[in-house]
């Protein structure tokens, strides 16, 4: 079985465990043999996007002596799977970026699937992250894999390209414009009646939900017009639902 | 019709302010905000459309960037090819070195033409070295003659956007100031669009007829022929440049093109990425002086202001390329929230959150954490600036807030030794026990507080992904 390695990222090592479960999951049930490298941390993105470099480079090379010898690195992560393509050659000169995959990018254009047997009949609206969509380019792939799911009924997001607010370092050293970003993004969300808010990326979806949990505390179900705002879930999570 | 007092956009937010600070105060404006969110939707919709109809508009694109890095390259001799062209055509050419300098030179050529008052195509470049306000205060008067120019102006306001420097005011707004501020606005105006450009037109009129000297700045500055262009809409330009005995031009060296030929391409490129034209109304283009034909005395004031130090920085020089079309401001999260006078400087939004901590180092150091990195302007630039990454670059020059500079080489410290980190994890697990049962942590100490002011936080889980693929690997 062809070997490779899965980068869960820092963010969800420390939050989200069922995004991997649901990653291994994906790539095991196509027939790949999964690795999980423990000695892996974080990319050092935040170092990076803060200005921190030399931290940023001390990361890179800790990232490279994980995963240096594997041909595949799969990553449930649009930021981050940027952040070793585009940064890394900056930082350490490392090009290890271009053997990491974002998932969608991996089952798309190395797997060659869409159709990945995956059942969730629920209303879905995706949110294309900035980082996915922008700076790796990942266009419509995490979309593609969610259309071929059984019975899912996608609704289409307004504004579904302007940026939540997150950012990073961004929502605290800049809060107040970070949420108004995310005011607009969680109205626009929860406009769509979805059960679930979609992305590749789950820090985008902690501040998205963050702040869909918050409204729902604070105003009550009005100030989403009288229903619960949609659930965040990484699309791993419904790719591996089973059919 | 009843009329509001005016008060001046920029006098309600603190220019020297930290941005966090000044954004603010503009997030509490909800006039300001419906105007950015109205103008910038607008024209954001209207540039996709006409960027979109160009088969080769991603080879444009490309093609502006080569040319803008080899002007870059050679500055030094295409600056002084052009001198020799623009004198040759007849032209009197001087150097800046900064803002005063170009000042002194200038209010030096409107004096010995015998005026006390200039009227002035709209220029960002006198914006930067705040020309009107040395005229005044040395006497001279400067009038603008761009419609959004003359409204700033006549508020007494200060421009908030790069191409629509009124961008933050609406047409009743307008009408007020028109009534109020312009002296001889037509009794019983409305806020009509129509009757408000009239209005103007006519107030203006005057101006051009009998003004002496006109000053501008240029788009483009054309090595090879020592021609200067000026891309515009309303034909204010066009006055200026042509009834005036004598025009001064003020010239940012990055703008300098070596062929006229290379015009081409960013004639494409402007109009769409600016205005969402597929052309614009007025382009002028002169070569110095002629007899009978426009102004007789043509100088050309080539400022610096800041450049040779920007270009200095490898990365961080092609912030120069920029053609000041706004694009990156329209399509800014960021810039559409606070608008331009939050930035606390003439160039806002992303190109002026990397342009202005160049041009002025040791200041604005908080522009370059004015913006989530969403990359929107990277991709609408049509000379391809990759402003996310000159962002992330100025962060590295600091300087960092020393607990911050504390938590980030804490956290260094822990994700590069993995043993660390998985005890950390734990330690998160552990700690966060007490709040379990509320599953979202809503209130946070500073700077957590920074986060949950607007957002809860989710927990660590019971058991993490590692407890799980442990207990699989069984």
């Amino acid at each position: 079985m062809p070997r490779v390695a899965l980068f869960i990222t820092c963010v969800n090592d420390a939050l989200f465990p069922e995004t991997p479960k649901a990653v291994v999951r994906i790539l095991e049930r196509l027939g790949y043999d999964v690795d999980f490298p423990a000695a892996q941390t974080c990319c050092g993105q935040m170092h990076a996007n803060s200005g921190y470099k030399k931290d940023a480079e001390t990361l890179a090379s800790s990232f490279e002596a994980v995963f240096g010898d594997y041909d595949a690195i799969v990553t449930p992560s649009g930021s981050c799977a940027a952040m070793t393509r585009d940064q890394y050659p900056h930082l350490t000169g490392s090009d290890i970026g271009r053997r990491v995959h974002e998932l969608s990018e991996f089952l798309i254009d190395v797997a060659g699937v869409e159709d990945v047997g995956a059942r969730f009949p629920h209303t879905v609206t995706y949110h294309p992250t900035c980082h996915g969509t922008r700076a790796l380019g990942l266009g419509d792939k995490p979309l593609r894999l969610l259309r071929a799911v059984q019975d899912i009924d996608l609704v289409d997001l307004p504004a579904a390209d302007q940026c939540c607010g997150f950012g990073g370092t961004f929502a605290l050293k800049n809060s107040e414009v970070s949420s108004a970003m995310l005011a607009d993004k969680c109205r626009h969300a929860s406009s769509t009646g979805a059960e679930y808010l979609a992305a590749a990326d789950n820090s985008c979806l902690t501040h998205i939900g963050g702040g869909i949990s918050r409204l729902e505390r604070t105003a009550g179900s009005a100030s989403v017009a009288g229903r619960r705002g949609p659930r965040p879930i990484h699309y791993a999570e419904i790719l591996a639902s089973a059919a | 019709m009843s009329t509001h007092e005016i008060v001046p956009a920029a006098s309600l937010i603190p220019a020297d302010a930290p941005f966090p600070k000044a954004a603010k105060v503009a997030l509490g404006m909800p006039q300001l905000r419906k105007n950015l969110a109205h103008a910038t939707g607008t024209i954001r919709a209207k540039r996709a459309n006409v960027a979109g109809e160009l088969d080769d508009w991603e080879a444009l694109r490309d093609a502006a960037a080569a040319i803008k890095a080899d002007v870059q390259h050679r500055l030094p001799e295409l600056a002084i090819e052009f001198e020799r062209n623009a004198i040759a055509a007849g032209a009197q050419v001087h150097w800046a070195r900064d803002a005063k300098e170009a000042n002194e030179i200038a209010a030096r050529i409107v004096r010995d033409a015998g005026a006390e008052e200039v009227v002035k195509v709209k220029s960002m470049a006198t914006q930067e070295i705040e020309l009107n306000e040395h005229f005044e205060a040395v006497g001279l008067k400067a009038y603008e003659t761009d419609l959004a120019e003359l409204i700033v102006q006549l508020a007494e306001d200060k421009p908030s956007h790069i191409l629509v420097p009124a961008i933050h005011y609406n047409r009743t707004q307008i009408r007020d100031i028109f009534d109020q501020k312009m002296g001889d606005a037509p009794t019983g105006l409305t806020d009509e669009p129509a009757a408000l450009a009239e209005a103007a037109r006519l107030h203006l009129r005057r101006r051009f007829l009998s003004a002496k000297v006109a000053v501008s700045g240029a788009n483009f500055a054309v090595a090879e022929t020592g021609s200067l262009v000026v891309v515009e809409s309303e034909g204010n330009g066009r006055m200026c440049l042509t009834m005036p005995e004598t025009l001064i031009s003020i010239v940012g060296i990055e703008k300098l093109l070596p062929s006229f030929a290379d015009l081409e391409v960013f004639m494409q490129l402007l109009p769409r990425s600016s205005t969402g034209e597929r052309m614009n109304p007025y382009t002028s283009v002169w070569t110095g002086a002629r007899e009978g034909d426009g102004p007789k005395d043509v100088h050309v004031i080539l400022l610096d202001n800041g450049r040779t130090g920007v270009l200095a920085d490898e990365v961080g020089r092609q912030a120069l390329s920029c053609i000041r079309c706004s694009a990156c401001l329209n399509v800014c999260p960021v810039y559409e929230r606070t608008g331009g006078h939050a930035y606390g400087h003439v160039y806002p939004g992303p190109i002026g959150a990397i342009l202005a901590p160049q041009l002025e180092p040791g200041r604005h150091d908080d522009l370059p954490y004015a913006s989530s990195l969403c990359g929107a302007c990277y991709e609408v630039c049509p000379v391809k600036i990759d402003i996310p990454e000159v962002l992330v670059h100025l962060r590295q020059r600091g300087p960092h807030q020393a607990g911050e500079q504390a938590a980030m080489g804490a956290a260094r410290a822990v994700m590069a030794r993995p043993a660390l980190w998985r005890a950390a994890l734990r330690a998160a697990r552990f700690g966060s026990m007490p709040w379990r049962r509320k599953g979202f942590l809503r209130r946070l100490p500073w700077p957590g507080s920074r986060w949950t002011v607007s957002r809860d936080l989710p927990l660590p889980p019971k058991e993490d992904f590692r407890d799980w693929w442990k207990e699989r690997q069984r």
